[in-house]
């Protein structure tokens, strides 16, 4: 079957970091991905370049078997395909909740409020934000304004879902309503992809694991295989510290 | 009560107590001193005669509608014209450049020359073309010396709010498959005006009293007005009437822009 998601060969530089140094992934439709790796591994990064975020120095990203990484190619059109979430919400300070998950679909496809309120509303409601629609970000907890970011990315029906580090910026008690969010997405079928810290969560929700540093997948495969049995003496290290 | 609430009384009692007698004492020195002057009779006379002051007041505060005429059309025209440079100066694509030079050089030259001098040199410059009335009027180019000068500052102040709005915001934005415009119009603008508020309230203030600086250009507003009675009676206390009428604009909305300005600070805390 063909991927949902490929990356072939991706490279890509700060300077003369190499950040990507030739990362290759395959995504299959409705899979999750978590890729783990101390900071700086190139996590986060990786994100950033599929959704066009980073420009990419060299390789291929297909999305259906398409190559978004032309470059030239337009990236709004990209970008309404995947959703992104960030480790600091970035929710927009000036606009209810309801307002920033309705900015998207509203200027990107050009619809009224009358004609998706109900089903941004919906959104919320699935995810137990019904009551805090009305409200600013200032006004949530940073597990809501977090909830509410994914309900935003979700308006826009995109096919993948990219997570970088969303979890990290909230409080410990606060950590279980976001991923409970990510468990229901698995649930409907969601293609996504999660920089991640939560080893608890990698281990029970992912299909697939990739350990990354210094720019490169050193491993990959399924929870049981790295988490139990990792081959490589880093992601051994890595797991042993994260682990205890 | 507590032993910290009394102490914290005593404490509150003791520096009341400091600053009536430090006041008083400033108050009896000026009250004292300055009268003993050598000049303070003639002073007195020529700057703070109450009757004058009754005389010229009137008149004055008709001129003072003068200012607050050129004040009310100049300021929107500041706020748009600012904007639109800040914008310019903003832009990435490569069609823009011109503009951004453009942009570049306005914010440059305008900053750069005393604003009184823009003034004489637009507002006799201009009308020196030899155009028909009205526009060859003083009002209109006092105007636009004043209108370029200000967009100037405004522009700097706008771009330094879209600055101060965190990139984070853009990438959000941008990844949610906004243009780069409407990331813009949409999420940095709204943000970006709104923090610098305050900053612009010190640019009108400031514009309030520069709209004087049209006098030397011929309008008759108040500072005009002003010089005019001096002329005429012999005498300065219509400038200090006219001072009088600035500070009871100015002080408040210097106050509130202060207000503004500590809210937004305990905000971003």
């Amino acid at each position: 079957m063909k991927p949902k998601l490929q990356l072939k060969n991706i490279t890509k530089y700060f300077g003369e970091t190499a950040v990507c140094n030739g990362i290759d992934l395959d995504v299959h439709d409705g899979q999750t991905v978590c890729l783990i790796g101390a900071s700086g591994g190139g996590k986060s990064t990786l994100l950033r370049c599929i959704n066009l975020l980073e420009p990419i120095e060299d390789g291929e990203i297909l999305l259906d078997g398409d190559d978004i990484s032309v470059p030239g190619i337009d990236p709004q059109s990209v970008r309404a395909r995947i959703g992104m979430v960030f480790q600091s919400y970035n929710l927009f300070p000036h606009m209810t909740a309801l307002d920033n998950a309705m900015l998207a679909p509203k200027r990107v496809w050009g619809k009224s409020n009358k004609d998706i309120q109900a089903e941004v509303e919906h959104l919320f409601e699935t995810f137990g934000l019904a009551d805090r629609m009305r409200q600013y970000p200032d006004q949530l907890s940073g597990g809501q304004q977090q909830r509410v970011a994914i309900v935003r990315a979700l308006a826009m029906q995109p096919e993948v879902m990219l997570f970088d580090e969303i979890t990290s910026a909230l409080d410990p008690q606060l950590v279980g309503e976001v991923l409970d969010v990510l468990l229901t997405l698995k649930s409907q079928g969601m293609t996504m992809v999660l920089a991640t810290h939560e080893m608890g969560f990698a281990r029970q929700a992912a299909d697939k694991v990739c350990f990354l540093q210094g720019g490169k997948i050193l491993e990959e495969g399924p929870p049981e295989a790295i988490f139990e049995h990792a081959q490589e003496p880093a992601t051994q290290a890595f797991l042993a510290r994260a682990l205890k | 009560m507590t032993r910290r609430q009394m102490y914290e009384r005593h404490q509150r009692r003791k520096s009341i107590t400091i600053a009536t007698v430090s006041t008083a004492v400033a108050i009896l020195c000026l009250y004292v001193f300055v009268p003993m002057t050598p000049g303070w009779d003639k002073v007195q006379k020529s700057f703070f005669n109450w009757e004058v002051l009754q005389k010229t007041f009137p008149k004055l505060l008709d001129a003072f509608v003068v200012n607050i005429m050129i004040f009310a059309w100049s300021a929107p025209a500041i706020a748009v014209l600012g904007l639109l440079i800040a914008l310019a100066r903003n832009a990435k694509s490569p069609a823009m450049f011109p503009l951004r030079i453009l942009g570049a050089a306005f914010t440059d030259v305008f900053r750069g020359v005393p604003v009184v001098l823009t003034v004489y040199l637009i507002g006799f410059g201009i009308p020196g073309l030899g155009l028909p009335r009205p526009w060859n009027s003083p009002y209109l180019w006092g105007s636009v010396a004043l209108i370029l000068t200000y967009s100037a500052y405004v522009a700097e102040i706008f771009r330094s709010g879209i600055d101060s709005v965190h990139h984070s915001q853009r990438a959000a934005a941008l990844s949610l498959g906004l243009s780069e415009r409407q990331v813009m119009r949409d999420v940095i603008l709204p943000q970006a005006v709104r923090n610098v508020v305050p900053s612009q309230m010190n640019m009108l203030i400031a514009l309030q009293k520069d709209v004087s600086l049209l006098s030397f250009i011929g309008p008759v507003e108040i500072f005009r007005q002003a010089g005019v009675f001096k002329s005429l009676l012999a005498n300065f206390t219509p400038y200090v009437g006219a001072a009088i009428i600035f500070l009871v604009i100015t002080i408040p909305a210097t106050r509130y822009a202060d207000y503004l300005m500590a809210r937004q600070m305990r905000e971003r805390r």
